[in-house]
């Protein structure tokens, strides 16, 4: 194989932040304490910086590949992209104070945030099941460190312990998978590997076993049941502001890891994988909603609360259509932006030496400012899916996906769970607006907390006033024609 | 109708903005934000009547249409328009919410920016709810309408409040979220959202069904219906008087309307296989839950239990239309059971909003609902005693007020159905009668019961304005219907000729 001359302008971006990670981290250990502030500003000059790079200098109209076809640039691509340095941006200003109070504003969680951020990238991009490979253990060792980042703290060490374990667990089986599909079709390429299955038959029983445990790596970046046990300790054992990013970014890369792995590189085998989809998802809807309700510990229970949304997401990716894949990646902007928001309230709340990650130290919020309970209501109902707020539109696409596939029983189910979901979701409005407060003492917070805080609760609104913005940003950059249609000659 | 554009918008989008100006103002400046809360709902009605005055009763077509692209991607408008059956509800909306805001003036003592802000608010989404003529902003407004009806009960209520606006919102939402997986159904079949076309989509005969069990189980929760009506005791009794004026007057009236609308033109095959269901239902509404309430000793779960037999009404006046048709074959007989179902709504709104009231005004005074906390309240409060024995004659069904109409309608048109039904639903005349004479009989009559009834101050001006309004309106109507009648002709013929023709054989 001659190899072409390699083509570096798709990757700017990563290349970027990679740099820019370096340097940051070499800067920092020349800063002093009241210095700090130097870290965090690069960081989000990085973040503006690669936000940039990938609009204007390596922003793609089509689909391009580099580095021999391990790379790929796309539109969805650069969606995904553009929005994870906004949700990790406003997770680190969210972040900052939290930080401050705790003694760990230091140079590394910047770092590691980067870090983590470029294996979402990678993932993103991954055109090849190594590539993807490769950002998935970039992302997931950055995020071990992180949740262990307080040194003190033994529910941390623990947690990351737990995660850690289990994730070495599930790098191993998705090693395995990919191995055999690389035995079955002899390249780690997904277009090779598309062609491969394309042209041979695919029911062999060897490649639906490769299949099989891709979809567990799959479901356990996800956290749909039952490969969810690691979600609810870590979500509780970390810092929240780490929980915060944990919540929300990695959503994106498994999103997008289910699209190149699944969709793209496998799609000839898809009878398979979205019957196996169907069962996690279904499964991942009843347990979350349900074990949800008897949480008493906030982090606990949006811990539940994603696994249920998770399954809202395989369900759009299990209708394997065009739209069902829209209707996911819509889902999945959609739940990032109300957990950066939810995960927010909790920051907003804390002090020094008190975490207020419990249901309790909502109680009386309203009293207390009617503008942030008026801000957490309205992320609660649109987390569940209660127009006019932009959840529901995310629910509403998904169920028309599945029902365009006639799976009407699985719409039913849906819509089911998400009405048991609602319960607890109310009850949070419910302590916020109808119980007296506990605690009365004033919010400390500082302003850029509250500022990103109220733009995010606004968003939850007038995105979902106006849902054609989002709507239109996705069905223009996802998957717009036949994915096969791209890879296939 | 180019001298319309955008009255509608304005009716939903004024009181929201005034509601969000009042909540922005805060408690703080409270007082302020009662006055502008009382302007807002006045403005709003004022600009509701152009509504009446200029409506064409004579045609079925939407008036006031206004339409623009939404949501483009989904094919949906924000595409509004109102009939025969919309309008009379919206002015209702509009003239209950004014009532409300000045019933609550005084009583309301904690969060009170946020309490009107609430009212406000929902008028603008119940208005909004009339007006869709769009499936996808129906279906917004009609979820987004819980959300400050569970605060206002949550916040405002009595001591089971929290109990009652979970059961409210869950019931409510777990009906409406089948009525979603209909609706989208029906997207996907005519791609568009637009409720014209999808009564105009031809629907095999299992699809009808499913699609009418969908529909059901959000209306019935509404209206409500047997079995699924045990949430509406529960938040009656403990939201306040202005919750459970709202959810009576015009929240219920969702459910009946949503019948009218979608559940008998979208699904007429299916409404007349299964017209027995629900005319079963209606029946054992108006007979059982007639006996329910007469045994009732707390005043507001009397007057909710009422509610739910007279909605018994509505639902029964629809549905008979096809057993009249098919017996008489003149479709304006099936049109009279229509008409007095429209016409049981707005009567129902404005007495059982009237009568909540009453309750409200003794609980101001004495802070008890039980009946047996009363007695011989006439001698302390004439002026009140005079105006709620009015109201309860008009709710069981005295001629000359709203109460009669409608089911004096309802009841002709039963009988060319079926004999039998018409003697079932006459039982109104002697339950109705029992459970509201005698509580007024035991409230309002004999002798001074006790030393809280002996220190009643009668009726302030506030108060004495509110109710003598609704006096008036009821006698208006129970007098001169035909005001009503006439401006729902057009649509209501309209109806039954769709009804009349199957969706199958297309």
């Amino acid at each position: 194989m001659n190899s072409a001359p390699v083509n570096l302008v798709p990757a700017y971006a990563e290349l970027f932040v990679l740099g820019m990670a370096c340097l940051i981290l070499l800067i920092d250990l020349f800063l002093s304490d009241r210095r700090r502030w130097i870290t965090a500003t690069l960081t989000l000059a990085t973040l503006a910086g690669a936000a940039v790079i990938t609009t204007y200098v390596s922003g793609v109209s089509e689909r391009v590949t580099a580095f021999n076809g391990m790379f790929v640039a796309d539109p969805m691509g650069d969606v995904l992209k553009l929005f994870l340095y906004l949700i990790v941006g406003v997770s680190l200003i969210y972040a900052r104070s939290y930080l401050a109070k705790r003694d760990l504003f230091r140079g590394e969680y910047y770092v590691l945030t980067l870090f983590a951020m470029l294996g979402i990238m990678v993932i993103i991009s991954g055109n090849s099941l190594l590539t993807i490979y490769l950002g998935v253990e970039l992302q997931a060792l950055s995020l071990y460190a992180m949740v262990a980042f307080n040194r003190e703290s033994g529910i941390a060490a623990e947690a990351a312990m737990k995660y850690f374990v289990l994730g070495a667990i599930a790098s191993g089986t998705l090693l395995y998978g990919i191995s055999i599909i690389y035995g079955v079709t002899g390249t780690f390429a997904l277009d090779g590997v598309a062609q491969a299955l394309a042209d041979s038959s695919a029911n062999d029983i060897g490649l639906l076993f490769g299949v099989a445990f891709i979809v567990v790596g799959v479901a356990f970046k996800f956290g749909a049941v039952p490969f969810h046990m690691w979600i609810p300790d870590v979500y509780h054992g970390a810092p929240t502001s780490v929980t915060l990013f944990l919540g929300s970014a990695p959503k994106l890369a498994a999103f997008a890891f289910a699209i190149r792995v699944l969709a793209e590189g496998l799609a000839a085998t898809g009878t398979a994988w979205t019957e196996m989809l169907t069962v996690l998802s279904v499964l991942s809807m009843a347990l979350g909603n349900v074990v949800a309700i008897a949480q008493s510990n906030l982090k606990r229970m949006l811990a539940y609360s994603t696994i249920s949304h998770v399954g809202f997401i395989l369900l759009g990716i299990l209708s394997g259509t065009t739209r069902g894949y829209q209707a996911a990646m819509f889902y999945t902007l959609t739940y990032v932006i109300m957990a950066v928001g939810s995960f927010g309230m909790i920051l907003l709340l804390s002090r020094k030496g008190f975490e207020a990650d419990q249901l309790d130290d909502f109680k009386g919020l309203n009293a207390r400012s009617p503008w942030f309970a008026a801000v957490m209501m309205m992320l609660m109902f649109s987390t569940a899916g209660v127009p006019p707020f932009i959840g529901f539109f995310a629910k509403l696409y998904v169920i028309l996906a599945v029902l365009d596939r006639g799976m009407v029983w699985l719409a039913a189910v849906a819509v089911f769970f998400s009405v048991i979901g609602a319960f607890y979701y109310i009850r949070i409005v419910k302590l916020m607006y109808f119980d007296d407060p506990q605690d009365t003492s004033p919010i400390e917070a500082d302003r850029s907390l509250r500022f990103m805080l109220s733009v995010n609760g606004l968003a939850v609104l007038v995105l979902g006033l106006a849902p054609g913005l989002l709507f239109n940003l996705v069905t223009q950059s996802c998957c717009s024609t036949n994915l096969l249609a791209h890879i296939l000659p | 109708m180019p001298s319309g554009m955008g009255l509608l918008s304005l009716v939903i989008w004024l009181p929201i903005a005034v509601g969000l100006l009042v909540l922005v103002l805060g408690e703080g400046r409270a007082a302020v934000g009662r006055w502008i809360s009382l302007l807002g709902s006045l403005a709003t009605f004022l600009a509701c009547i152009p509504l009446f005055t200029r409506f064409d009763g004579s045609t079925a077509a939407m008036q006031f249409v206004e339409r623009r692209p939404w949501i483009t991607s989904f094919h949906s408008d924000y595409y509004l328009g109102i009939d025969g059956i919309a309008m009379p509800l919206i002015l209702l909306t509009s003239f209950m919410t004014v009532l409300v805001v000045i019933a609550g003036w005084t009583v309301i003592e904690k969060r009170v920016a946020q309490y009107f802000a609430a009212f406000l608010i929902m008028e603008g989404l119940m208005i909004g709810v009339f007006s869709a003529l769009d499936a996808l902003l129906f279906y917004v407004f009609w979820e987004a309408m819980l959300i400050p009806m569970f605060i206002i009960i949550g916040v405002w209520g009595g001591p089971r409040r929290v109990y009652a606006t979970i059961k409210f919102f869950l019931y409510t939402f777990l009906g409406s979220v089948f009525m979603l997986v209909a609706l989208i159904y029906m997207y996907l079949q005519s791609g568009t959202y637009e409720i014209a076309a999808f009564q105009a989509l031809p629907l095999g005969m299992t699809t009808q069904i499913l699609i009418f069990f969908a529909f059901l189980l959000a209306f019935a929760v509404k209206v409500p219906m047997v079995p699924v009506h045990t949430w509406l005791p529960d938040a009656h009794v403990e939201a306040p008087t202005g919750g459970s004026v709202i959810l009576a007057a015009i929240m219920l009236k969702m459910g009946g309307y949503g019948f009218l609308r979608f559940s008998l033109p979208i699904t007429p095959d299916a409404s007349r296989e299964l017209d027995w269901l629900i005319i079963t239902l209606s029946l054992v509404a108006v007979v059982y839950i007639g006996f329910v309430a007469l045994v009732q000793q707390d005043m507001k779960k009397l007057i909710a239990y009422s509610s739910i037999a007279h909605m018994g009404f509505v639902t029964l006046g629809a549905f008979i239309a096809f057993d009249i048709y098919a017996n008489t074959g003149a479709l304006k007989g099936a049109a009279m059971g229509i008409e007095g179902s429209m016409v049981q709504m707005i009567s129902h709104g404005l007495i059982s909003g009237a009568l909540f009231l009453c309750v409200g005004v003794m609980y101001d005074r004495v802070h008890s609902r039980e009946i047996s906390a009363y007695g011989g309240v006439i001698n302390t409060m004439p002026k009140f005693a005079a105006l709620m024995v009015l109201f309860a004659l008009a709710n069981s069904g005295l001629p000359g007020t709203s109460g009669f109409v409608g089911e004096f309608l309802v009841i002709v048109a039963s009988f060319k159905a079926n004999f039998w039904y018409a003697v079932l639903a006459g039982t109104t005349l002697v339950l109705g009668a029992s459970y509201t004479l005698w509580l007024v009989k035991r409230v309002i009559f004999g002798p001074v019961a006790n030393a809280n009834v002996a220190a009643l101050q009668d009726l302030n001006y506030r108060e004495f304005i509110v109710l003598g309004v609704l006096a008036i309106a009821v006698l208006v109507l129970g007098v001169w219907p035909a005001s009503l009648l006439d401006s729902m002709q057009g649509t209501v013929q309209h109806l039954v000729q769709q009804l009349m023709i199957s969706k199958l054989g297309h």
